[in-house]
């Protein structure tokens, strides 16, 4: 019953917030309300007793991701109480990706069983993921961080001095 | 009087005893009790903070061979609710171009922070908000929401000196966060488990012999300077450097607001120090714990207070560093140093040694890595520190 009331008042606060990363006029405001995005998904994940996961979302999503989105914006341009336009010269192919996006995220979730009835969480599910990590999924784990060291290597040559 | 019937438990069962007996559902007794915890906590860290303030003063006015605080109440005690009373007296300003809302926003978010931290950690082996899993990381991601308080008020403050501030903290406390997550994992990675009792349980063996400080020293090192950056304590209180950019990212907020930034860099500090003490100082651990587990508490605020002593000494002792000398100490020294630590680490656990000589080991690993790190680092660095550096090179307009 009260899990139920906070499912619901959460779900309407991360859309709400969704919605207004969105529709924002202020580039700040926009990445504000994607963090209070994250935030939510969070809480939803803590209802799902998915902690690590929970914590996992709080620190890569607000902690990294978030700040530096925030961190982008601000020195890109002088956004300082400037509204931008929600239109751009892309609005037509980004209407379109968005429209193939939902498509195939609703086919998707039509298809997608939704279990009403699930296993209790095992009480040593960080040590399972963590073998997971280093045990069956050891390649794709291995691969994203191979992504990240490109990614890594990338920054450090697009700011490094140049001696001419 | 037995002093071993002082358990915060029997408080417990009472109240527990009292809301059953007033006929309410077993999800409301639930939310009542985990509402009455909460606020307690609440109530514990903002009353603390009064104390710290004034402890803070006296301690830097002492170092410094000053008086501190010593007009209002004995001991100048009453000055921090006295200066409390003046802020609140105050006007409230709002800069006419502000971005109202992330601008009221941030001084809650700052606080709320700090006493989200507050949940995980463990007062007594029974006494803690929350003992979940997880509680490490958790630690992690509450003190992101607080470079992210940060970083709002800077912004919406509309505020050159605030927006540096704000970006100086970005650079900060993205930079010491990961020596300071690498040197929590070392004990991590010891003991085994991430909630924060279990690491105090874990070093419950003989007379303290246990703590984590002991076997790995340089951990504990890496985690208190990182902590002092992530405090934002001189020597890294660039953030609010008054000579460099007034009050940092601050600066605009008046009256109650400032004082709730002041409220969260304190509880911060002290957060930070019973942090420390719960993963290198065997947290609530100490003798006779185990008879009286009353004494717990004590021992921890005992240690707790110790490592706060520490941190404010450093303050009043040290100047502050430069920019660029402080983020260069972080990726160039300390992030290699804890990656070589943790990986000297956990080849150590990889060879499964017996108790005794495992401990010997971490601890001959530890200083070893240490004395070659500050060896390395008075060889290249030194020179290096004498010499004055720019950001950038100005180009000389031709004429």
């Amino acid at each position: 019953m009260l899990q139920q009331v906070i499912f619901i008042v959460m779900a309407i606060f991360t859309l709400g917030m969704a919605l207004g990363t969105v529709t924002a006029r202020n580039l700040f405001h926009a990445a504000l309300f994607l963090v209070g995005t994250f935030a939510g998904v969070a809480v939803l994940y803590v209802l799902l007793e998915a902690e690590f996961l929970a914590v996992s979302q709080v620190v890569v999503y607000i902690g990294a991701i978030a700040t530096l989105i925030i961190f982008a914006i601000m020195l890109s341009r002088s956004m300082m109480g400037k509204e931008s336009g929600a239109m751009n010269k892309q609005w037509l192919f980004a209407a379109g990706g968005s429209a193939l996006l939902f498509i195939v995220l609703a086919m998707l979730l039509s298809k997608a069983p939704f279990a009403t009835q699930v296993a209790p969480v095992p009480s040593d599910a960080i040590a399972q993921i963590g073998s997971s990590f280093v045990g069956v999924y050891v390649i794709p784990f291995e691969v994203a961080s191979v992504l990240l060291l490109v990614a890594l290597i990338g920054a450090i040559m697009l700011a490094r001095e140049r001696h001419n | 009087m037995d002093l071993s019937s002082i358990d915060l438990r029997v408080i417990g069962a009472w109240f527990h005893g009292l809301l059953i007996s007033s006929g309410m559902s077993q999800t409301g007794i639930h939310v009542i009790e985990a509402l009455v915890g909460a606020l307690l906590l609440l109530i514990f860290g903002l009353t603390l903070v009064i104390f710290l303030i004034w402890l803070e003063r006296k301690l830097a006015g002492r170092i410094q061979d000053r008086l501190g605080p010593n007009r209002v109440g004995p001991y100048g005690l009453l000055q921090t609710v006295a200066d409390a009373l003046k802020l609140l007296t105050k006007e409230d300003i709002t800069p006419l171009d502000a971005d109202r809302v992330p601008y009221n926003l941030a001084p809650g978010l700052a606080v709320f922070h700090v006493i989200m931290a507050l949940a995980v950690i463990p007062f007594s082996n029974r006494v803690i908000g929350a003992d979940i899993n997880v509680g490490v990381l958790y630690l992690m991601a509450v003190g992101a929401i607080g470079s992210m308080a940060a970083l709002m008020a800077g912004w919406a403050s509309n505020n050159k000196y605030a927006l540096i501030g704000g970006f100086r903290v970005v650079a900060q406390l993205l930079s010491y966060e990961i020596p300071l997550v690498l040197a929590m994992i070392i004990p991590v990675m010891v003991s085994g488990t991430m909630r924060m009792n279990g690491l105090a349980v874990a070093q419950g063996s003989i007379l303290g012999f246990g703590w984590f400080v002991w076997t790995l020293p340089l951990a504990f090192l890496i985690f208190f300077v990182a902590s002092l950056a992530e405090g934002e304590r001189a020597p890294f209180d660039l953030l609010e450097a008054e000579s460099e950019i007034v009050a940092g990212y601050n600066i605009e907020y008046s009256g109650m607001k400032f004082a709730w930034f002041f409220l969260a860099f304190f509880m911060n500090s002290w957060v930070l120090a019973a942090i420390g003490t719960t993963i290198f100082f065997g947290g609530w651990q100490g003798p006779f714990v185990d008879q009286i587990p009353a004494l717990g508490v004590i021992y921890f605020l005992a240690k707790t207070m110790i490592l706060f002593f520490v941190q404010a000494w450093v303050r009043a002792t040290f100047p502050r560093l430069r920019i660029d000398q402080m983020m260069s100490f972080c990726w160039k020294f300390l992030v290699p140093l804890a990656l070589v630590l943790f990986a000297a680490v956990a080849v150590i656990l990889k060879l499964n040694l017996p108790q005794p000589l495992e401990a010997i080991t971490l601890l001959v690993a530890n200083v070893v890595i240490l004395l070659a790190g500050v060896v390395l680092l008075g060889r290249t660095q030194r020179k290096a520190l004498y010499v004055p550096k720019r950001a950038f090179t100005p180009t000389i307009p031709r004429l």
